[in-house]
């Protein structure tokens, strides 16, 4: 393995995990700060049962979320020093921000976790208010950044040096509010339907004690406004790569050739100059961009061949991604059929909201994937490629296998425990 | 004082409550491998008391030093993260493996075969964290990146035995029991005279090796700095003996800060020994400014809570 494609695959491997736990991070809060608030004003004990498993898990999740996230930011410079040495005078402003959130975060966890006999039932609930809050703050700030890494500004280049430069506007870069919200909501998506999962499942085995039914019915009520509001910020995110990032929405919707009357390109297989096996609808691809079925779209021929994201992986991407949300989409609406009518819980819906778990994790991974590969060749467009940014340090590809193997350890650690704790809160 | 000395000063305190806090975290989980006797139990228990609400605060201050380091001072960053690539990823994988390790055997089944696994990784991690990250140190104040050679290593050994000194000093106090309380005692007194060992054979290593470094220690604030350890480490040894419990975690602390500027004095004003002096790999005014001033808001936040966190759990009312 040559040191880039080492330094490429050790940060998407922790990447990739740490995104699980940092979702998770962000949003169970939220499901916890619920079920502890319906039991302080209904003293019903389900939701008390409830708030203490779902915090048993937070424990573990968010531990393990707080060491994989420390490997990513020793990564930056273990893996990526060449991007570090430019980047990190221009965009050190949101990751400072964001150590001030992640330190209010790991401060109220404690208080949370180990302070439910020592602070008075309604402190210990407001305990959580700070983690709820600063998770999604945290996941705010990293994205800025990320925003950055897709336009970089805020500085100017004279004769090779950074000069010039203004921290707020880099920080404030131009996708970053899109860039959140799709990112924030993904958070919020990924653990209600796994939570909800998670009583589903329970549920299915046979277990019909109330805090199970309670879990399920908050979990899907945050999937229920969680994933509608996160198609139409994805729309919108699309629509805005469509004008600022061509080059990457091209290789998302397979187009190779600047057309106008574009066609939607559903699956397939992406070649490097021409897509196998897609659905084709015509004009939809113009029509969803511009609101005009001939408004013209721009293909992969009109960006520079050594500039160029590699279409096969970011359209398989974004299809997963995409198909995994619209299957999220018609599970929330199947539930929520359900509820309006008045029905009881079938076996099908459980097993069907069973199957949102995996769904949500495809959606969270291939997003990420889709703004990752679409953003190549480039560590930061337009400023440093992948392959000037990555380190020189010799072993990369051994850290790299130690690495995954500690990922593949402690996942499997992590899902033993957590079986655990559904199991503890049964008996 | 110019925005890079600010910058570096903030880096610097965040290293030392690093130092402080993470260490004695890191050194709980030696003494929880090294927990022996009859009470070993009660020890390791003591030991999970005290390191369970606060570590994932205090291991925060290590992500905002690095956090200050590659926002500030950039190439020092990437340099370092170069050349250290090896020693900085094992103190990564102890950091993982600690944490990690700390919360599954807390939340396995007692006693069953995972618990008993996670406790010999958590010890075990948290001796290759403060050793890697010593090592780190003792080769930047090399000025030849030179993590292998004997000094280096020897600054690792010492960075590990200052993590166990200052954790058996909070232990001592916060651990319940007279018996408990004097075995960490004990513990704390045979830790602060291996220190002077262990502080003592880096310097003398020095002297036969590195003899630019040697004589950046004899230079006046690294000189009294290392005096002010040396001394402090007495005043803790009698504090501990003589159940004067706050005097003796106020002098530990100072102890860590005195051997941090001694470090940093004896390298002022280069960030990496012989190679990049503070000056030239600040970043520009503007953006440290900005990190000043979101240091300064944060604070603001970051004080009342970190507070309000030791308060519950290390404050007066923490028996039960």
């Amino acid at each position: 393995m040559d040191h880039v494609l080492a330094a490429r695959a050790q940060m998407g491997t922790s990447l990739g995990f740490h995104i699980v736990f940092a979702a998770l991070g962000v949003a169970l809060p939220l499901l916890v700060f619920a079920a502890e608030g319906m039991w302080l004003r209904t003293r019903d004990r389900a939701y008390y049962d409830l708030a203490r498993s779902w915090a048993k898990g937070m424990a573990i999740l968010f531990a393990v979320g707080a060491v994989s996230g420390t490997i990513l930011s020793f990564e930056l410079g273990l893996l990526w020093p060449g991007f570090m040495r430019y980047a990190g005078g221009i965009i050190g402003l949101p990751f400072s921000l964001e150590g001030f959130a992640f330190f209010i975060e790991a401060i109220f966890i404690g208080l949370y976790l180990y302070g439910w006999e020592r602070l008075s039932p309604r402190a210990h609930w407001l305990a959580a208010l700070p983690i709820v809050l600063s998770g999604p703050i945290s996941a705010i700030f990293i994205t800025m950044a990320n925003a950055w890494m897709q336009m970089p500004t805020g500085f100017r280049i004279e004769s090779g040096a950074v000069t010039d430069v203004q921290p707020l506007v880099a920080m404030f870069a131009r996708p970053w509010l899109v860039e959140i919200t799709h990112a924030t909501l993904a958070a919020f998506v990924f653990t209600a339907f796994a939570a909800a999962a998670v009583c589903a499942v329970a549920w299915l085995r046979g277990d019909r004690r109330a805090h199970v039914a309670a879990g399920l019915r908050i979990a899907m009520v945050m999937a229920a406004i969680a994933i509608p509001s996160q198609i139409i910020a994805g729309d919108i995110l699309a629509r805005f790569d469509a004008d600022h990032e061509p080059a990457k929405f091209a290789a998302m919707e397979a187009v190779y050739h600047t057309q106008r009357g574009a066609p939607i390109a559903i699956g397939g297989i992406a070649r490097a100059d021409r897509i196998d096996g897609a659905i084709e609808i015509p004009y939809a691809l113009s029509l969803l961009v511009a609101g005009n079925p001939n408004a013209q779209v721009t293909g992969l021929n009109d960006i520079a061949a050594d500039d160029r994201p590699p279409i096969e992986l970011t359209h398989l991407s974004f299809d997963a991604m995409v198909g995994s949300g619209t299957a999220l989409f018609l599970i929330a609406a199947a539930w929520f059929m359900t509820v309006l009518r008045r029905r009881n819980m079938s076996r099908l819906l459980a097993t069907v909201i069973g199957c949102g778990a995996p769904l949500a994790l495809v959606a969270l991974e291939a997003g990420w994937c889709v703004t990752e590969f679409g953003r190549q060749p480039w560590i930061a467009r337009g400023l440093i490629r992948t392959t000037d940014a990555a380190t020189i340090a010799p072993g990369i590809d051994i850290a790299f296998y130690g690495f995954t193997l500690i990922y593949v350890v402690l996942a499997a650690t992590c899902w033993w425990l957590l079986r655990q704790v559904d199991r503890g809160a049964r008996t | 004082m110019n925005p890079a000395e600010g910058a570096a000063l903030v880096g610097l305190a965040a290293i030392v409550l690093y130092a402080i806090f993470g260490g004695a975290d890191f050194g709980g989980g030696v003494w929880d491998l090294l927990a022996t006797g009859p009470r070993r139990h009660a020890q390791r228990d003591a030991i999970t008391h005290a390191i369970g609400p606060v570590w994932e605060a205090n291991h925060v201050w290590l992500i905002f030093a690095i956090v200050t380091l590659f926002t500030c001072f950039p190439p020092a960053f990437a340099d370092i993260a170069t050349m250290l690539n090896a020693p900085l990823t094992f103190a990564l994988v102890g950091i993982v493996l600690r944490g990690a390790a700390f919360v599954f055997r807390n939340y396995a089944t007692p006693e069953s075969s995972v618990a008993h696994g996670w406790t010999a990784v958590f010890g075990a991690a948290s001796l290759l964290t403060p050793f890697w990250l010593g090592d780190s140190v003792g080769a930047l104040a090399t000025g030849r990146y030179a993590w292998l050679s004997p000094f280096a290593l020897a600054v690792g050994v010492f960075a590990l035995v200052a993590c166990a000194q200052i954790a058996a000093v909070f232990l001592a106090d916060e651990a319940e029991g007279e018996p408990l309380q004097n075995d960490f005692r004990r513990r704390a007194i045979i830790a602060t005279f291996a220190l002077w060992i262990a502080g003592a054979i880096p310097i003398a290593i020095a002297r036969v090796t590195e003899s630019d470094l040697f004589a950046a220690l004899l230079t006046p604030h690294a000189a009294i700095a290392i005096s002010c350890a040396i001394v402090l480490g007495l005043v803790v040894a009698v504090a501990v003996a003589r159940r004067a419990r706050l005097v003796a975690r106020v002098a530990v602390g100072a102890e860590a800060l005195a051997i941090l500027i001694g470090w940093f004095g004896a390298q002022a004003p280069s960030l990496i020994a012989g190679h990049l002096t503070l000056t030239a790999a600040a970043s520009s005014d503007a953006m440290i400014v900005a990190f000043l001033i979101a240091c300064a808001g944060g604070a603001v936040v970051l004080i009342p809570s970190l507070a309000l966190l030791f308060y519950v759990f290390k404050g007066p009312r923490r028996a039960g």
